[in-house]
Order: C-alpha cells, then structure tokens, then sequence
C-alpha cells in the first residue's frame, strides 16, 4: 500500500519495499527553550534554519508543532506551516491536537499533507477525520482510545482496526491511514517495546497500512540513550514501521544500514551515498 | 538478628526474594516493624532516589527497588499499628485531562510511596473533577498534576482552579517535561518539580508547610 504526500513541488512515497521515509521531528518546541522563546516572540527564522538543517541531515517530511501553553496555535500553526513551504520543498506534517489550527493550516497548505495525529478516541475521530477528508490529507491513527494506551498487542491492534474502519466510513482510503504503533519506556516495563514490535507486525499483517513510531521514548531512564534508539529502529523497521518521526541527524545511519540489510536499498547506494558525503 | 541494614542493602540493590525474606526473619525474632519499615524499607528507597537524581541510577534500577521495597512492606503491613507508619502524607497523583503519559507520573508516585507518601494514583486523562472528588475521599493533602505535551499543560490550570474553588486544603505540585518554575508561577501551582527524586523533597516541604 502507498502513502503519497505532496508539497507544491516534491511528491514523497512511503510504501512497503521501499526506503523507510524519514520525518523529521525538530520543529517543535517541546523541551527546546531556544525555539520555545522564538515562536512564542513571533520569531520564524530560528524554525526555518532547523527546516534547512533537517534536509540537509537526510529528512523526507518535516513535522511542525507550535504548541506552547501561551501560542495561539490557530494564528501560529499556518504561519510557521508558510514559513517552512518557503523555506524547502518536503511534504510536511502538520502537529496539532487543535482541531481549528490543523483545519487553517490545512487550508494554506500546497500539496498533500500529513496530519498528526488522531486517536481511537470518539471525539478526536469525529472532529478531525472530515477535515483530512475534506483536505485530501493523510493522517497518523494513534492507537489509544478513551481508556488511555493499552498495554497488551490485541487492544492496539483492535484500535488500528477502529481508525481505518471510521476513516473508510468518512471517505479515507486506507492508503492515507498511516498507524502509530505507540512506543512505551523499556525501563519501566521489559516487555514494552515487545508490545509495540508485535503490534507493528499485526498491523502491517491484518490492515497492510503503513506505520510510524516515535522512538525516543523506548529509552527513557536508561544510559546511552542514541543507541537503543537506534537497535530499536532497526528492530521496528523489520518489523514493517516504515515511516519514524525522529531526530535524523542522529537516526539516519542507522536507517539506511537498517533498509539496506532489508533489500530496500537497490545496489546499497543511498547508503554508499551517505556514507561519502560524511567522509 | 538480622541486620536491618542488610534490608537496606536489599532494596538498593532490587533484590526481591532476599528483603521478603530478611523482613520475615527479622519480624520472626521480634524486631521493631517500626524499625524494619524505618531503616530498612524507607531508608534504602531514600538512597535510590538520591542516586537517581545524581545519574547514578537507572531507572529499571528504581523500579526493581520499589517492587522489592513494596514487597517487604506487604509483609510488614498485617503487623502495623495506626502509628508505626507516620504517614509523611496523602497525595492523589495523575496526568492531566487530554495527556496519556502514564510513566513520569507513576515514578513519582513509587517515589513518593517510598519516602513514606500514601498515594492514590487516578491514573491519566484526568479531569479537574476527578482530582477533586478524589482529593475530598482521601482527605488529601497535596495533589500532583503531570503533563508531558505543551497543549495539555493548560489544563493543570483547571485542575488548579477547581482545588481552590471547593476549598480544599490539599496543596498543588506540577510538573512534566515542558513544565517550568515560570509556568508553575503562572497557573499558581504551589510547587514544581523537574524530575521524581525532587517531587519528593518539594512534596514533604508543601505538606509541612
């Protein structure tokens, strides 16, 4: 099944045998005092610089994310959104839990976004699923509903099942569905990430969509984070997750050894490629 | 006798089997449960939290820990008196309306167990009512709020709002990763903490205080 998203200019396909798409996860001002302080003063150059450096670091599609307790994300969201279209030529992600921010930076956006993201939640699934379809935008189904995030494969699985059966009743093919499997912490719990590799397999297996992970959060509380991350990766990659939303300067080797060890990487020159350049 | 210290070693070091087994042997010879929980118990949680804090730590280190220090405490808790435990306070901890980050706020909640705390933990996408009504039942006195995502942190205000406006005596304590001292100010939290070890020592301060 292919995921195709657009920019006015670049069209980016996530599919299965291809290479794992890379989307880019640094325009958010989570935990980042430096953009925290420029969005929240109207300041866009300190997010069209992070744009430029995480194309030129490998990524695909960049998320943005303006949320911060004081922004006004419906003014704010397709400002930044304008800001980024001027600034590269990647599909971007549109990151808001607002529905009226994403409905207005749907409305300025050239080309065929992503939306991040919606829920197995009931409300989340009614205010949000007809503006990806009104839009012909794609968008990432968490699966956590009502009752939080389960801890067991089946319950993620059903919730998956959920999203593109309420999708498909709205008009959503299931090629513009791309699940997030949910990652949980490892040090709290052995058998976390476990869960979420065996939910990558039986989402790819039962609804063949494509599928995300944020993955970072695996290794919280742990040493030497950047590397479980990346085993992690390479673990949920073969797993069919096919689309991470990640830091990529950090990640990018270890997707491309990851995609050339799968066949995804004809002739292993997108990996000799990267690996020339940073010599 | 068994050496209470050899309890404490126990819990740092997470294991389960031999502080079920100390607590019992040691309990058997008629030692002070008081003295067990004291300085067997509590203090090795203590110097888990401390070595936490410091990087010292890690956190399966800590979980290990807690599940051993509780593991010890369910032996002990037939035997104790209202009294022997001198409860450092009743917390009703969970993540705001909207956030279903669940791991930040339950190592609080183990801390906090550990440095004596009793808590109720009404788990995630929490509304101001719960918390409420929750803190009404317990007769709480302090309540801790979590949020991970810049978007659910305002809701902490509500949960705040709604304390004060039932007149509760429960004190309010945020936090989660985009959480600051500023925006704690902000919203009239009456305390903040980075990180779980410092949610304990905020937490005994707002009780005392």
């Amino acid at each position: 099944m292919e995921t195709k998203l657009s920019s006015a200019t670049k069209e980016v396909i996530i599919g299965d045998d291809l290479p794992t798409v890379l989307i880019g996860e640094r325009i958010n001002p989570t935990g980042k005092k430096k953009m925290t302080a420029a969005l929240e003063a109207g300041d866009l150059e300190v997010v069209r610089r992070e744009a430029l450096a995480q194309i030129e670091a490998g990524a695909d599609i960049l998320d943005v994310n303006v949320a911060t307790p004081i922004i006004d994300e419906v003014t704010m969201l397709p400002e930044v959104v304008q800001a980024v279209m001027g600034t590269v030529d990647a599909p971007l992600c549109l990151d808001s839990s607002n529905p009226e921010a994403l409905e207005a930076a749907l409305k300025i956006y050239k080309g065929k976004p992503l939306v991040n993201s919606v829920t197995g939640q009931e409300d989340v699934l009614k205010r949000i699923l007809p503006l990806i379809e009104e839009h012909k935008a794609a968008v990432i189904g968490m699966t956590v509903d009502d009752d939080g995030i389960p801890n067991d494969v089946d319950r993620r699985v059903a919730i998956a099942h959920k999203i593109v059966e309420r999708a498909d009743k709205s008009g959503i093919p299931p090629e513009d569905i791309i699940i997030d499997c949910v990652t949980m912490t490892v040090g709290a719990d052995a058998r976390s990430a476990l869960v979420t590799i065996e939910t990558i397999r039986r989402v790819k297996d039962e609804l063949g969509v494509n599928i995300t992970l944020g993955a970072s959060n695996v290794s919280f509380g742990l040493p030497n984070r950047d590397l479980i991350n990346g085993a992690f990766l390479a673990i949920a990659i073969a797993a069919g997750m096919n689309c991470p939303v990640i830091n990529v300067a950090k990640m990018r080797p270890t997707v491309l050894a990851t995609d050339l060890l799968l066949a995804y990487d004809k002739n292993a020159m997108r990996y000799i490629r990267a690996q020339r350049q940073s010599r | 006798m068994v050496d209470l210290t050899k309890i404490k070693d126990s819990v740092i070091g997470g294991e389960v089997d031999d502080v079920v087994e100390m607590v019992r042997k040691a309990v058997d010879e008629g030692q002070s449960v008081k003295r067990i929980l004291a300085e067997g118990l509590i203090s090795g949680m203590g110097i888990v939290g401390d070595k936490y804090e410091k990087g010292d730590f890690f956190l399966p280190e800590m979980v290990i820990a807690a599940t051993a220090m509780k593991a010890g405490l369910k032996v002990l808790s037939p035997m104790l008196k209202p009294g022997d435990v001198e409860s450092a306070g009743t917390v009703v901890l969970g993540t705001a309306k909207g956030d279903i980050h669940d791991i930040g706020k339950s190592i609080v909640g183990t801390m906090l167990e550990g440095a004596g705390f009793m808590v109720t933990d009404i788990g995630v996408d929490a509304g101001p009512d719960k918390f409420v009504e929750t803190a009404k039942e317990n007769n709480a006195d302090l309540i801790g709020i979590s949020a991970l995502l810049t978007t659910t942190m305002v809701g902490m205000e509500d949960v705040i709002k709604a304390v004060k406006e039932a007149g509760l005596k429960a004190r309010v304590m945020i936090g989660g990763a985009s959480v600051t001292q500023e925006f704690a100010d902000k919203v009239g939290a009456d305390g903040y903490a980075p990180d779980a070890p410092s949610a304990v020592g905020k937490a005994k301060e707002l009780v005392k205080s």
